[in-house]
């Protein structure tokens, strides 16, 4: 009988474990979905990008108040998981404080978990505050109605309970609150429970143990269904951005090949017919998730909707329909349904849906001005502004389908080599003027 | 003024130190042409062997590959490139950030593989090397502040430049609340130039305007043909015509120097 509890934690803990795994084979294949695009050049640059920007939280701290914030979170997350590891073996041996063997050092570092959860407390009500009594704009704009905005709150929330949860189980060990070391925290919360029988004291803090862990594993796989996938992808997702300067756009290479016949005066005007008659030419540019490379694809898993990037850019705040952040959730909902059609049919059926016109509407994509204040406020190194550049190329050269004003404007270069109805041999005429 | 092309220059055997990517807006648009002229005079005092295009030049592409049409922007690329190969071209300096970054970052995979250079980066290195000196003039004492063109700053990383000239002018150069990678964007990039704007509450450039209008300055230095367009008509649309001017630093630059 005395092993039931250590074989429900173990099933609850391979359950719950598995059950993640699972999911992140799912994201993975969804990734996978996209085109390659090498990005494993310069190891050297992008493992530094990842240490400075995700584990150093370089560009979080642009903005101070919410980066200090988040750093306090993020390094409580990291750090208090140390003790996770304790739970673990304590819940499958039936030990109880394991580590304590380690005497001092098991205090300390107790006692800075204790301060460290304390400070996650207050953060996370500082974020809540900001959402929900400051209402910061970002928060509410109008893709963050709904279920982003509940699940922004139900991730504060978890965390809340997580770390009171944890305080809760110090403050109710009497033995460990007897040693009075490292219980910096959780000392004040005792007189809480003064006047409980021991035997009360234990359950609770039984209870508080057992809440915390399956907690955790809740908020592990909750992680999957929410935005909050960022804890994990802001690593790879840093690491395999863009390394060039913002202002380099991809040339397709593509076009490249027919733009030389084009212009090579020996060019045999039959070579270009492919062999296999039945070859499908390369679609130019992206109207659904899969014409995406799988770099985009992962920024969408990754992105956690707080909304820097819209905020700064001059269409958004302009009025206009565009916003980045929005651009980025619909197509990481456009690559979930792709995703569950492939979970159920075995491969992708048509569904007669797609990215663009479904999700993303061409009044979005045409309101961007490609000033990179995206790509340059995102904490994590999202790009928002490739997905866009990839749809107008499928709505230019695939649809034909440009603004009236722009194709006026292709027309003129095409014909006077310049965007406006100049003469190329009047050029110079500034000159003499 | 002295403004020699390629043609000629190739006809008298001589290669120049530096081509002079001038631009559509540069050669065509009215205001454009005054900053192409400032600049060809600040070229001229500081005997710069340069030369242009002229007839030769084409759209560098710009528009055409933000508007989403990569043939296009490719055909203009390779005819220009073939054009500026056949010159064996090694320098290009041009006023316009979306020539500038086209030519620098998107040519070198077609084979157009040149050093190219902002006019603020030249202006820069030839003050560096006493080519020309800066003073203040006309400006001295006058309260300045510069809009950072995306195409330059967050695009390319190019802050400084600028900035330095500008201080050189004996002003005060006041920085908006949203400047260098946090600039805002004055809405014409992207190819917004050649379209309205969709339906919204504001024009970018006039949420822009206001940006600079808050620290109250007597000039608007630009580093774009287009950000300039953008700010004088945000400056037009706000009533502060008569306040506000808004210039490139090369006519700063000329314009102290009464050329």
């Amino acid at each position: 009988m005395n092993y039931l509890d250590n074989i429900a934690f173990a099933v609850i803990l391979i359950v719950g474990v598995g059950f993640f795994i699972k999911n992140i084979k799912k994201i993975s294949r969804n990734i996978k979905l996209g085109k390659d695009i090498n990005r494993k050049d310069n190891a050297n640059k992008r493992w530094n990008n990842m240490i400075m920007i995700a584990l150093g939280q370089s560009k979080m701290v642009k903005r101070p108040i919410a980066g200090i914030l988040h750093i306090i979170v993020y390094v409580g997350f990291i750090i208090i998981n140390i003790e996770v590891l304790e739970i673990i073996i304590d819940g499958l041996f039936g030990t109880h404080r394991v580590f304590s063997i380690f005497g001092g050092v098991y205090n300390f570092l107790i006692g800075s978990f204790e301060i460290l959860a304390f400070l996650v407390l207050i953060s996370v009500t500082v974020f809540w505050l900001r959402r929900m009594v400051v209402r910061i704009p970002r928060f509410w704009n109008k893709e963050m109605k709904g279920w982003p905005k509940n699940d922004a709150l139900y991730i504060l929330y978890f965390e809340m309970v997580l770390m009171s949860l944890f305080l809760i189980m110090n403050a109710t060990d009497t033995p460990f609150q007897d040693l009075n070391a490292g219980n910096p925290v959780s000392q004040f919360l005792v007189p809480l429970f003064k006047g409980f029988n021991p035997e009360t004291l234990h359950i609770i803090e039984q209870t508080a143990w057992w809440i915390h862990i399956v907690g955790i594993l809740v908020f592990l796989n909750y992680l999957y269904y929410s935005k909050h996938l960022h804890i994990l992808l802001a690593f790879p997702n840093t690491y395999f951005a863009n390394l060039n300067v913002k202002g380099k756009l991809n040339n397709l290479e593509a076009v490249t090949n027919e733009v030389k016949l084009m212009l090579d005066p020996d060019a045999d005007p039959y070579a270009s017919v492919p062999e296999d008659e039945n070859e499908v030419p390369e679609k130019f540019g992206a109207s659904d998730v899969q014409d995406l490379n799988w770099v985009q694809l992962m920024n969408a898993y990754t992105c956690t909707e707080c909304g820097r990037c819209t905020s700064s850019c001059p269409a958004n705040q302009t009025g206009k329909e565009l916003s980045p952040r929005a651009i980025m959730m619909k197509t990481r909902d456009r690559l979930e349904e792709v995703g569950a059609n492939i979970d159920k049919n075995g491969k992708f059926i048509d569904d007669g849906k797609q990215l663009l016109n479904d999700y993303i509407t061409p009044e979005e994509i045409w309101a961007c001005t490609s000033c990179n204040a995206c790509v340059e406020e995102c904490p994590v190194n999202i790009d928002p502004l490739s997905i866009i550049m990839d749809m107008r190329r499928y709505l230019v050269m695939e649809q034909s389908a440009a603004p009236q004003e722009l194709n006026m404007m292709m027309t003129n270069i095409e014909n006077n080599g310049a965007p406006w109805q100049y003469n190329q041999m009047d050029r110079l005429n500034w000159k003499d003027e | 003024m002295n403004v020699p092309t390629m043609a000629e220059m190739m006809a008298q055997g001589k290669q120049p130190e530096v081509l002079f990517w001038v631009g559509c807006a540069g050669s065509f648009d009215d205001r454009a042409k005054k900053i192409t002229k400032a600049f060809v005079k600040i070229l001229n005092k500081a005997n710069v062997e340069f030369a242009v295009l002229g007839t030769e030049e084409s759209c560098s592409g710009d528009p055409a590959k933000r508007a989403g049409n990569e043939f296009l922007f490719q055909m203009q690329a390779m005819t220009n490139i073939e054009v500026l190969n056949a010159y064996k071209v090694k320098k290009i300096v041009t006023a316009c950030p979306h020539c500038f970054n086209t030519l620098k970052n998107e040519y070198p995979e077609l084979g157009g593989v040149y050093e190219v250079v902002h006019h603020t980066e030249l202006l820069k290195s030839l003050l560096d090397e006493g080519r020309i000196t800066i003073e203040g003039g006309k400006f001295k004492g006058k309260k300045i502040t510069f809009h950072d063109p995306c195409y330059l700053g967050r695009a390319n990383n190019i802050y400084e430049a600028p900035r330095e000239l500008i201080q050189k002018l004996d002003v005060e150069l006041v920085e908006m609340k949203r400047c260098k990678t946090n600039g805002l964007c004055c809405g014409a990039g992207g190819a917004q130039m050649f379209k309205d704007a969709e339906k919204g509450t504001k024009e970018i450039n006039v949420e822009r305007t206001e940006d600079a209008i808050e620290v109250n300055p007597d000039i608007i230095a630009t580093g774009c043909p287009f950000c300039n367009t953008m700010m004088t008509d945000g400056v037009k649309i706000t009533n502060k015509e008569k306040e506000i001017e808004v210039l490139d630093i090369a006519e700063l630059i000329a314009n102290a120097d009464d050329l």
